[in-house]
């Protein structure tokens, strides 16, 4: 069974198609990269499947533990919250953008512990911590403040504040854009590692096929707001098939 | 335990105005287990294609790659990408010519991941990593260290390491023993005949005349398609 089902997804900006009937699904446990330019519909696509944003037509079916199908655009949006906050994760490219910027590295792993109903003191802080240490941020730096902390630190913290709850499911935004090099390869390594021990799955959104390579057991290259083509990461890559996933890839500067 | 039937492969370059570049065409490949089949031609004649069409690298785009998987036969060249991933990870291993270097990752553990993904206790993967590293005479003080700054010797032992280690049922070896001395030749050349010992059916592209000598047990000669002009 689908974890999560695009079915004949619809969404216009004004006269740009933002989405173009688009069908997607992820399986448990798989990672699927979504690819394309800027302006492709990669993350309109995100969006409409995390039920942040309605399309104008299709639906968005999730499966829940106990194989009940909810439908994303049609549940209460108090239960659509619930499952932002234990089910699922959501990683922004800016990390400003899910991290309270004035409450405490460990507050802000720890609050979506307590989100989730977690009460006793010590406990949380103890999995902060842990968690902390788990993307490489230092247990002393458990109550500063993330002000305090460079872009590529406030990244891992955004990703400890997310995978804390264990989610089943996590939405990435260009989860590496904006960091220096030597950054990005620490953070996609914990990435790597993080979502295969965990076993869970991810819809990651990049414009950096190196990135889809690394991460990705499937990838779908969107052009114009339509998925062009999808398949194995190895198989798109190394043998695309449609002209634009050709273009793509023969655009990829050599390191 | 894999076999093909009618199988061709044509890339169509867009880029290229469409230019359609025809590089397989009817091949019939059957591999028992405990054989090594050497696909043999020359350069341009589609030895690589073949292999990676075999791994679902490629997409075949007519014909059957039919693969044993477990009781079931499956496949490849149709089967969904999470079908093909449980076949790769079970049952069909490739060592292609190059290691693909992962930032950070330890030698030992880009060897002992095969084992370690199939819940195998991370000790214990990394103890049997680290005796076919050596066998392969990769010393442990390098075993810690991420291979990016490793000879292209060096790599490909690394390479064969990791795809050795897991004993998939069937293995396909992109030119194992091309960057390799005589004495690490040796080794390969003696893994692969345990290998088949054990039942493990291999596809091999090998140019090096006494390796070849050594291991195949068949060749299938493959021949470049004339252009249509």
């Amino acid at each position: 069974m689908t974890l999560i089902s695009g079915r004949g997804l619809r969404l216009r900006f004004g006269s740009i198609p933002a989405l173009v009937d688009v069908d997607i699904d992820l399986w448990p446990g798989e990672v699927l990269a979504i690819v394309g330019e800027s302006g492709s519909g990669k993350t309109t696509l995100l969006n409409v499947l995390s039920g942040r944003q309605a399309p104008d037509a299709g639906t968005v079916v999730y499966t829940d533990p106990q194989g009940q199908p909810h439908d994303v655009h049609t549940m209460p949006a108090p239960v659509l919250r619930t499952l932002h906050r234990s089910d699922w994760g959501f990683v922004h490219q800016d990390p400003r953008q899910s991290l309270r910027m004035n409450v405490s590295a460990g507050g802000n792993v720890g609050e979506r512990l307590m989100a989730r109903g977690a009460r006793h003191y010590d406990h949380i802080r103890a999995q902060a911590i842990d968690w902390l240490e788990q993307v490489e941020i230092d247990a002393d730096r458990v109550d500063d403040l993330p002000r305090t902390f460079s872009g590529g630190m406030l990244q891992r913290l955004q990703i400890a504040r997310t995978l804390v709850t264990h989610p089943r499911l996590v939405f990435m935004d260009e989860p590496t854009g904006g960091l220096d090099v030597s950054v990005q390869a620490r953070l996609l390594d914990l990435i790597r590692t993080l979502v295969a021990r965990l076993g869970i799955a991810a819809v990651l959104v990049t414009h950096d096929i190196a990135v889809a390579r690394l991460l990705a057991h499937r990838i779908a290259v969107m052009q114009r707001g339509r998925i062009v083509e999808t398949g194995l990461t190895d198989q798109v890559l190394d043998d695309p098939q449609h002209a634009y996933t050709q273009l793509l890839v023969s655009s990829v500067l050599q390191a | 335990m894999l076999r093909t039937e009618s199988l061709a492969k044509t890339f169509t370059l867009h880029l290229r105005g469409g230019m359609q570049l025809a590089v397989l065409a009817g091949i019939d490949l059957e591999v028992q287990a405990g054989q090594c089949v050497v696909l043999s031609g020359p350069s341009g004649a589609g030895k690589s294609t073949l292999m990676r069409s075999l791994y679902g690298n490629y997409r075949a785009e007519a014909g059957r790659i039919l693969v044993r998987h477990g009781d079931e036969m499956i496949d490849i060249a149709r089967a969904e990408p999470r079908v093909v991933l449980a076949v790769r990870h079970a049952t069909l291993g490739y060592v292609s010519q190059f290691l693909r270097v992962v930032p950070r990752v330890s030698t030992l553990d880009i060897v002992a991941e095969p084992l370690a993904s199939r819940g195998i206790a991370v000790d214990a993967a990394r103890a049997q990593a680290a005796a076919l590293l050596l066998r392969l005479n990769i010393p442990r003080r390098l075993h810690g260290i991420p291979p990016a700054t490793f000879s292209g010797g060096e790599q490909q032992r690394v390479n064969l390491a990791r795809g050795f280690i897991a004993a998939h049922p069937i293995l396909l070896l992109d030119e194992p023993t091309a960057s390799l001395d005589a004495e690490n030749s040796a080794v390969v050349v003696s893994m692969i005949a345990e290998a088949k010992a054990c039942g493990t059916a291999i596809i091999a592209i090998c140019h090096d005349a006494a390796v070849r000598d050594a291991i195949a047990d068949r060749l299938f000669p493959l021949t470049p398609i004339r252009e249509a002009a």
